[in-house]
């Protein structure tokens, strides 16, 4: 339907590609079209993909919901065997998959593949179907496997009309101009790479895809399409600021780029600021949201960014650091252990609710209360003016000596020391305390500190309570590919710091 | 009178305008132009919007009751106004926000 609409009103703009070339509106609704008779023929309960963005992303997606199935974006990073067990558990399906290695997912029960270039090949210049599609929007649109950090990865369930209250409540139907251009850098797999192909139809902004995140090559792509907008995460910005500031005070900047946003994980503040710096005419944008409400669900604008940068209020300044305001149409409260709100800047529990807050997965019961509110299981606290400030994962929270804290705030104190590079705080096992507080940190390349100087910065900036019992100096902190921290990995390399205790 | 629920699709009799019902249920008399507007597809018998409710329609926009209990999308425009009954269906003004992703 948002596809329809565009094609309709803009179907000559190019959605997709180089803004010389690349596929329009009209050809991207037609494709879609030609997609789902291929995916109806098929038979199957899915239309799944497992492989890198490309034209084929928005085809399918599209094409899926035309045929009346849902999508299943899949992490191609994963192993072949993880990846064979999610694919076993959408079966029968299609699976959209990488040219360069299409024996990834052979063999399995139910499960047809369909190349990329197949696809493109199949939908290029035929005929699409007359317009025929469920419009009740209870179907399923999105299926997306949470990273499953916490055991089996659940599939999280948004259908047609939680993604389409989104996408109304908040993008302007045509509200871009023509010369407008999204670069789309997040994975498919990443609820962000999913709302950005729905937004920017809807808005009728070109998008341009890199399939493969690199610094270098991303800067470059801006420059070379003249990109207007992008969405990032965080480690992908620290990455950015990296090149920006190699190519020196003179350097060409992006002057293109109007506006940046963030999200997907806590920005250290360092980055946050220096890219304020490198790019003073781009508008900032922090976004939070989860995959089970489909997307963004607050965000902190680029009017704020630069008002709490210049601010010597502490207050101010600290929303540099926050989510920002809910969207008009999202309420977001903060709870205690019983589900009780708490005061103004008390922590707390976040939850959300409104219609794009889906909180369903397939298989398991709805974690949404029977009023539609969703425990998001990320810790935080509102400020008296409404910003959100998530601290973090409440499971993350590490807990000593009976006294709750927040891994985000330590790790904050020591990435703003010069010498830090980057800093990760977890909890392992304490006899006496039943966790101690244990901060890996890396250094920037031949800058040094001592593991008391940095306890000294800690204990200075919080309470004493919140100082590291141990400094331990690594090489890198283990990420995954979204910019997501692997607490869990850092936990089990780090073990050996605990006492063994099981508190 | 059109039985409305969220997806379903209406046309006006009188002129280009297409819609979408994204909130409202049961029987409404939602009309464009001063007419009653039809099922998709069903053929219309031609005429013009009448006086007072020719403002026309503007692609993408959504369009509210002053109650918001109907809530309709515009996905083709057209020189009618909306309303129901007599009344004329508001402009639902899009709160401005950056784009986020």
């Amino acid at each position: 339907m948002l596809l329809e609409m565009a094609a309709d009103g803009f179907g000559d703009r190019v959605a997709l590609g180089p803004s010389d070339g690349g596929l329009t509106y009209r050809e991207l609704y037609d494709s879609a079209g030609v997609a789902s008779e291929r995916f109806r023929a098929d038979g199957g309960s899915h239309v799944a993909m497992a492989d890198l963005s490309s034209a084929a992303l928005p085809v399918s997606l599209f094409g899926a919901a035309w045929a009346g199935l849902p999508f299943v974006p899949l992490n191609y990073r994963l192993t072949d065997d993880e990846l064979a067990a999610l694919a076993s558990r959408i079966s029968p399906a299609i699976i959209i998959v990488d040219p360069d290695s299409p024996d990834r997912l052979t063999g399995i029960d139910g499960i047809g593949l369909l190349s990329r270039h197949g696809l493109m090949d199949l939908v290029e210049g035929a005929e699409p179907p007359e317009p025929e599609w469920d419009m009740s929007g209870e179907g399923t649109a999105i299926e997306l496997f949470t990273s499953g950090t916490t055991g089996e990865p659940k599939a999280a369930l948004l259908r047609h009309r939680h993604l389409v209250s989104y996408v109304l409540g908040s993008v302007e139907f045509m509200g871009a101009h023509e010369d407008e251009a999204a670069l789309v850098s997040v994975p498919p797999y990443h609820v962000a790479g999913i709302a950005a192909i729905l937004s920017n139809v809807y808005a009728g902004r070109r998008v341009v895809q890199l399939p493969t995140f690199d610094a270098g090559d991303w800067v470059a792509l801006v420059r070379a399409e003249s990109v207007t907008s992008a969405m990032v995460v965080p480690t992908m910005l620290t990455r950015i600021v990296e090149v920006l500031d190699a190519e020196g005070p003179d350097g060409p900047g992006l002057p293109t780029l109007r506006s940046l946003s963030y999200g997907g994980g806590r920005m250290p503040s360092p980055t946050i600021l220096r890219a304020l710096e490198l790019l003073p005419t781009t508008a900032f944008v922090n976004a939070y949201g989860l995959t089970e409400t489909s997307s963004t669900v607050a965000l902190l604008g680029p009017d704020e960014h630069r008002e709490a940068m210049a601010s010597d209020d502490p207050v101010v300044r600290a929303r540099l650091g926050s989510a920002g305001r809910p969207l008009p149409t999202i309420e977001v409260t903060i709870r205690d252990d019983l589900g009780d709100e708490v005061a103004v800047g008390q922590p707390g529990e976040i939850w959300v609710r409104g219609e794009q807050v889906s909180g369903e997965y397939r298989g398991s019961a709805p974690r949404l209360t029977p009023d539609g509110w969703f425990p998001t299981h990320d810790g935080g606290w509102m400020d008296a003016d409404g910003f959100l400030h998530v601290t973090g994962r409440i499971d993350d929270v590490i807990v000593k000596g009976g006294q709750n804290v927040s891994p985000g705030e330590i790790e904050e104190v020591l990435v703003c020391h010069p010498a830090v590079a980057d800093a990760a705080a977890i909890g392992l096992p304490d006899m006496q305390w039943g966790e101690r507080i244990i901060a890996a940190v890396v250094l920037h390349p031949g800058a040094s500190a001592s593991p008391d100087e940095l306890r000294d910065v800690v204990r200075d900036r919080l309470r004493s309570n919140r100082t590291p019992d141990h400094v331990e100096f690594v090489g890198s902190l283990p990420y995954n590919d979204t910019g997501k921290l692997l607490r869990r990995v850092l936990r089990s390399d780090l073990a050996h710091l605990g006492d063994g205790s099981t508190g | 009178m059109p039985s409305l629920k969220p997806g379903s699709r209406f046309t006006s009799s009188v002129c280009t305008t297409q819609v979408i019902v994204v909130k409202g249920a049961g029987e409404v008399d939602l009309r464009c132009g001063g007419a009653p507007m039809l099922a998709a597809g069903a053929a219309t018998d031609g005429g013009l919007p009448a006086e007072g409710a020719s403002g026309g329609t503007l692609m993408g926009k959504r369009y509210v009751d002053p109650d918001e209990t109907v809530e309709v999308l515009c996905t083709k425009p057209g020189d009618g106004s909306l309303g129901v009954g007599d009344a004329l269906l508001d402009l639902k003004e899009a709160k401005p926000l950056p784009a986020s992703d």
